[in-house]
């Protein structure tokens, strides 16, 4: 899924300052899940900005919706009939969201309340991680399941590089050198030798390298099926 | 015991302090209250196991959340006691107040409302 982490309190705060009644717009997708965009993270966002314009002197309505996604079309027009009643909306969607809303609504204002951050998911309560970077051409086979791309710092095609300690990647000691632990889970399979042979350049144009992506289906375009 | 404690509390039962949500904190200070204190049984004592420890973890969030909008965060606070200990009761009721009354009317509530 999308992760994402909200944006602080006098971050969001300094955003709407100059607006008296706001929309907050959850998603009921990947925000939800990794517990930053959902519909309690709606009512709490919308309980401490009230509080902290109450403290001001400066009072604020806010009123809540949380869609089922923002990332369709289909469920954005679902606030077609109230968008333009507000000075604004903060979104806690993904990127995604503020941008889809901001196309459809021209006229209104969208600022984004979350910061998206990785495409990954939880290890355990509370702690999520990067597993993906999109790079739109996968090759996780190659490396027992591993992805170097997006979990080696230097998204290294062959490695380890000699900043591997121990395990541990020389940028972060909390991060683990992916490329450690592809070794040695194909040394336990018995088949380091899948790693001998030198992989070629990367093709990075699938990736952002290539400009912004689009993927059409074209027998979903046709309503064929 | 026939034991006093200050008129100023409004007592609001639940049946574990599990059930109290970072909501129902935010929604009283937002609704003016001057303080909001969470009443637990003694830590390892939870019938439900650990609903006290996730009410305190909960607490906690508020104060950080109130420090952030630059709100006292000892009006949110998380006391633990038996229900055998009514003097216990008394003297955190009594704290509580003493507490409050030394930090001032919410800053909240003195705002035009909104």
């Amino acid at each position: 899924m999308i992760v994402a982490d909200r944006k602080s309190l006098p971050e969001i705060l300094a955003m709407v300052e100059d607006h008296k009644k706001i929309l907050i717009a959850g998603c009921k997708g990947c925000v939800t899940v990794c517990n930053v965009g959902g519909l309690k993270e709606v009512e709490i966002l919308s309980s401490s900005m009230k509080i902290a314009r109450k403290k001001q002197g400066n009072g604020i309505d806010i009123d809540i919706k949380v869609l089922e996604r923002q990332c369709d079309t289909e469920y954005v027009a679902g606030i077609s009939d109230i968008v333009n009643d507000y000075d604004a909306v903060i979104s806690l969607a993904c990127g995604v969201g503020p941008q889809f809303l901001s196309e459809m609504y021209t006229d209104q204002i969208f600022y984004p309340g979350v910061n998206t951050t990785f495409f990954g998911g939880a290890t355990r309560h509370g702690v999520w991680e990067e597993r993906c970077a999109g790079c739109g051409t996968c090759a996780i086979h190659n490396f027992g399941g591993l992805c170097p791309i997006a979990r080696c710092a230097k998204s290294l095609m062959n490695g380890p590089c000699g900043g591997s300690s121990k395990g541990i990647c020389e940028v972060n000691k909390d991060t683990e050198c992916i490329w450690d632990a592809i070794v040695r889970k194909k040394m336990e399979q018995g088949k380091l030798e899948d790693l001998m042979g030198v992989k070629g350049i990367k093709n990075w144009k699938t990736a952002r390298h290539g400009g912004p992506r689009r993927s059409i289906r074209e027998e979903l375009v046709q309503g064929n099926i | 015991m026939r034991l006093s404690y200050p008129a100023d509390i409004k007592i609001i039962q639940v049946p574990c302090t599990g059930r109290v949500d970072i909501l129902h904190l935010l929604n009283a200070i937002e609704d003016g209250a001057d303080g909001v204190y969470v009443a637990g049984c003694l830590e390892g004592e939870c019938h439900y196991r650990e609903g006290n420890l996730k009410a305190r973890k909960k607490v906690e969030y508020v104060k950080r959340t109130l420090t952030e909008l630059g709100i006292e965060p000892e009006r949110i606070q998380m006391y633990n006691l038996s229900s055998a200990q009514g003097a216990r009761f008394a003297q955190i009721a009594n704290e509580m107040v003493d507490t409050i009354r030394e930090l001032g009317p919410t800053p909240v509530k003195t705002s035009p409302a909104a």
